[in-house]
């Protein structure tokens, strides 16, 4: 493990690994919540935000991430001039978020929508029968109920974005396949451990998360 | 439950406020639309020039179509490998041999946490130090396709091996077949049509991770439809427009074919209906 004993490549690893999290955490925030209103947008009255809602959908889920990432710095970036930072790395940090939200927005779209569809049709009934409105049978009646439906696939979404985070390394972000590139190609001589600590950090990370989403559904679960 | 079901049936004061509410929002998303379209015309994104070569049949016939069956060369080979290795590990994981279940269970939770661009780095930059020896970008997307995909169907495999009800099993046993037997003639075939959609889903997964191959040079569809395309023509907006779309054709194609499956299969009563095991997304 003579590798890992050099501080520099510790202080690489640790870097890494740090852009995954915060790549996450960043693309978290943003996809839920444009998922909720992506959601509330396709089971809405209104005809133009249904079908904006369903192309946002259909686009975003059958593009492979590589290429909205490549878009959104060759695209974004390179040829429209949107600049999100003047630091080069924290610009391509927005970059990919902004990939990364857009592209699971979708899965937490389609994910809300089919945990409204587990919602019994009484519940909507009822509300509507004492006199509320969409907006409000949708915040206070289903969407309370569908997200306790919903931790389950939540949890793959989440870990999946997790896992997808390194694909901003593709617009040059040092996230952690890349430093694992790097280490591999400097020390060929140990191209096993740094693969195992590199893909054990994932493991370690993301089978407890797993376990977490899984126990969080069954003790939120509605029982009816 | 249906949409319909959230709001009443629109009376004329509803009706008006619909209507109302399309207007604000449809020209708000025109307005939107036209922001994005001007962006893109500001930098001439739009100009002839930059959509012309994608009338000229050389471009298709030298860089989108070779990239193209690149790419589903690489997602068919995928595809065979995977769901090979996800019924295999799926059967044995469901063993009653713990020194069996135990270590497969192990790998497959392995290979479903670990990032597919991780391993696709492992194989094509650290297996040539292994063996050495060059290991071509094919080899590196397919075997990470594989192990990723593969583990990821295992999981549904068992999942809807589970789902089938118990009774098949133990009539089978009183038919006297063995362990072997029943699993192989009397649950996997179950399972496998009970879990079609589920397959099919992660097989459009499969296809769009083809693109992964970008990154280690596989001269897939994104690497010649957007990258050395826009290298000779200068036009990064229109390929990427260009090979996203046919990316969605296929993909919504495939998706399109699941449904009508499951539906197919519901009406022809061909499963005992699993429910929770077509549960997680596949992403």
């Amino acid at each position: 493990m003579h590798v890992f004993s050099d501080p520099d490549n510790q202080d690489a690893y640790l870097s890494g690994m740090l852009w995954i999290l915060k790549l996450t955490g960043a693309s978290v925030v943003l996809a839920l919540l444009l998922g909720i209103v992506l959601a509330a947008m396709r089971v809405s009255p209104i005809p133009v935000l249904r079908g904006f809602g369903a192309s946002w959908v259909n686009v975003f889920r059958n593009t492979p991430l590589t290429l909205i990432i490549f878009f959104c710095f060759f695209g974004l970036y390179t040829n429209l001039g949107v600049e999100l930072s003047d630091d080069l790395n924290i610009n391509n940090f927005w970059l990919g978020v902004t990939g990364l939200s857009a592209y699971t927005a979708a899965f937490v779209c389609e994910a809300m929508r089919s945990g409204i569809n587990t919602i019994p049709p009484g519940q909507a009934e009822a509300a509507r029968a004492i006199g509320l409105s969409f907006a409000q049978t949708l915040r206070l009646i289903v969407l309370p109920q569908a997200a306790r439906a919903v931790v389950a696939p939540l949890g793959s979404i989440l870990i999946a974005l997790t896992k997808n985070a390194t694909i901003v390394g593709t617009i040059g972000l040092l996230e952690s396949s890349n430093v694992m590139k790097q280490l591999i190609n400097d020390n060929g001589d140990a191209v096993i451990p740094i693969f195992l600590v590199f893909a054990g950090t994932f493991v370690v990370l993301l089978v407890p998360t797993g376990y977490l989403f899984g126990w969080l559904a069954k003790r939120l679960a509605v029982r009816r | 439950m249906t949409g319909t079901v959230l709001y009443d049936h629109p009376g004329p004061r509803a009706q008006v406020r619909n209507r109302v509410l399309t207007v604000v929002f449809g020209t708000a998303l025109l307005g939107l639309l036209w922001y994005v379209y001007a962006r893109f015309d500001a930098r001439g994104s739009w100009a002839a020039e930059k959509w012309r070569p994608f009338l000229d049949a050389k471009v298709w016939t030298e860089f989108i179509l070779p990239g193209l069956a690149q790419t589903l060369r690489a997602a068919l080979v995928g595809m065979v490998l995977a769901l090979t290795f996800g019924v295999i590990f799926s059967v044995s994981r469901l063993s009653d041999h713990r020194w069996i279940s135990i270590p497969v269970g192990a790998v497959v939770e392995f290979f479903r946490a670990v990032p597919l661009l991780l391993m696709i780095f492992f194989v094509f930059y650290g297996v040539p130090f292994l063996i050495q020896g060059p290991v071509s970008a094919f080899v590196a997307v397919v075997t990470g396709l594989t192990l990723y995909n593969g583990s990821v169907l295992a999981e549904a495999f068992r999942a809807g091996i589970r789902a089938v009800p118990k009774g098949q099993s133990e009539a089978a046993f009183v038919t006297g077949m063995r362990k072997g037997q029943v699993m192989q003639y009397i649950l996997v075939p179950q399972a496998a049509r009970s879990m079609l959609p589920v397959i099919i889903g992660q097989l459009v997964v499969l296809l769009k991770d083809t693109a992964l191959g970008y990154i280690v040079a596989f001269p897939e569809l994104l690497q010649q439809g957007v990258n050395v395309v826009s290298a000779n023509f200068g036009n990064v907006v229109a390929a990427a427009i260009v090979v996203a779309a046919i990316y969605i054709l296929i993909n919504a194609s495939l998706t399109l074919f699941a449904n009508w499956l499951d539906r197919w299969t519901a009406q022809r009563g061909l499963r005992a209906r699993p429910a929770a095991a077509s549960g997680s997304p596949s992403i």
